[in-house]
């Protein structure tokens, strides 16, 4: 007899406080629980984390790969969004 | 961007429109995208385009390398309950629960490609996948735990280390995370032989016969010579591979010369000197018949590894089903997207 393949999750770990969760990897679990005692086991052996949280692959929605010059490219004509895009007179400080 | 997203919906579409009725126009665009981000070092991530011959190299590359992972267990599990002291044991258990989280690791990264972790383990399981042919020789004594960790780990570490930057991102950053763990590895095994090697005449001998057979089979790890190494060429072209079988294998020996030196034990290689020429140290030939026949399913171990496998997995069925049942009957609870199947509604009596 065999059993259905247990569901994906995403496990992000937060290294340590002040910093946020970042994407660790993937691992199969049949529930939540498991998935984070699993993700303990197999992404904090040596103190890597101090947080740890498990996500269902399938609640992850993505951007496209083909869409991603469409997509992203609203942010390309904006070069007034970074600081470096006004002159300042020299010797002015602290701006 | 995170692996997962293979999941989500427009990934199966953009899937079956690559398998299906692509016009030839586009396939060439595509290629020709996927040929411009790896002549820029860019990384490939499992949603983006790739040719098909790449997409099964690599799954033919990690599915090899997550089943040597899982299938290396064995020959140091064999001595946990046989260590020498409580720290050795520690350590040894320590190390073998490296090696599964590397089998995870990287089974997790061949999945991106579209493979399900029960074909993997199903072609593991009949022989249609492979695992390094080194694992299928016997550790006959404590000190073959030293000398895989020195050899085996060392020929490992000086393998993977190029592949760290290998184009397929999911791949790179699961050997990021390999190498980090695979230096204790070596280490515990260099320090091992060294204290054999220092021990009583009895431990010394032990050593360097651990050393004697394990030397020759390490070598071979690096895989043919590169004039008969089917899948090297296009591999450095793809940038999975970065070096050349013999080019690793020349940088392994050299590292590891002078640090038998220091162990005070000998390679078991009559025609091992200094070339200045070179550069490097020349070396006796290397016994590929035998590679080939180790290969061919005919060495010391391979009937046993595979059959110890099997039963691992037979014998574990009974949690997976017991969890998977948990888990259909709590599913309201955890908001897992789990479908249970026909199995485990009946073994819940909810059918």
């Amino acid at each position: 007899m065999t059993t259905e393949q247990s569901p994906l999750w995403e496990v992000f770990v937060r290294s340590r406080r002040g910093l946020s969760h970042t994407h660790a990897g993937s691992l199969h679990a049949p529930d939540a629980e498991l998935a984070l005692r699993n993700a303990r086991d197999l992404y904090t052996r040596r103190g890597e984390g101090v947080s740890i949280w498990v996500v269902p692959s399938k609640a992850i929605t993505a951007s496209s790969p083909d869409e991603k010059d469409a997509f992203f490219e609203p942010a390309a004509d904006k070069p007034y969004r970074h600081p470096t895009f006004y002159e300042i007179p020299e010797g002015v400080k602290h701006l | 961007m995170v692996e997962g997203d293979r999941m989500a919906p427009a990934a199966a579409h953009r899937t079956a429109s690559v398998d299906g009725a692509v016009p030839e126009a586009d396939t060439a665009v595509y290629e020709a995208v996927f040929n411009a981000a790896v002549a820029a070092d860019e990384r490939i991530e499992p949603r983006d385009w790739m040719p098909d011959a790449y997409r099964s190299t690599l799954v033919r590359q990690i599915a090899q390398h997550a089943h040597s992972e899982i299938i290396g267990m064995q020959p140091e599990a064999n001595w946990i309950s046989r260590a020498p002291s409580l720290r050795r044991k520690a350590i040894l258990m320590a190390k073998v629960q490296d090696e599964a989280g590397h089998g995870l690791y990287l089974y997790s990264a061949v999945e991106t490609l579209g493979v399900s972790r029960e074909e993997l383990l199903d072609k593991l399981h009949t022989g249609r996948q492979k695992y390094s042919s080194i694992f299928n020789y016997p550790t006959l004594t404590w000190a073959d735990v030293g000398a895989i960790g020195w050899l085996v780990d060392g020929a490992a570490i000086t393998n993977q280390v190029p592949l760290c930057r290998c184009s397929y991102g999911p791949y790179a950053r699961a050997m990021v995370r390999v190498c980090k763990e695979e230096s204790f590895h070596q280490r515990q095994g260099y320090e091992l032989l060294l204290a054999l090697s220092q021990g009583t005449p009895e431990q010394h001998a032990m050593a360097q016969d651990a050393v004697d057979r394990w030397w020759w089979p390490s070598l071979m790890m690096f895989g043919p010579p590169d004039d008969e190494s089917a899948h090297s060429a296009q591999s450095m072209a793809w940038k999975i591979k970065r070096h050349s079988n013999d080019e690793l294998r020349q940088r392994f020996i050299d590292i590891c010369v002078p640090q038998a030196k220091s162990l005070n034990l000998t390679l078991p290689d009559p025609d091992l000197r200094w070339n200045e020429e070179r550069g490097h140290y020349d070396f006796g030939p290397i016994d590929w018949a035998e590679f080939r026949e180790v290969i061919k399913g005919n060495g010391p171990c391979n009937e046993q590894r595979i059959s110890q496998r099997r039963k691992a997995h037979d014998e574990g069925a009974w949690v997976r089903e017991a969890a998977a049942a948990y888990a259909a009957k709590h599913n309201g609870a955890t908001g897992a997207a789990v479908e249970p199947s026909a199995d485990t509604a009946d073994m819940n009596g909810k059918a």
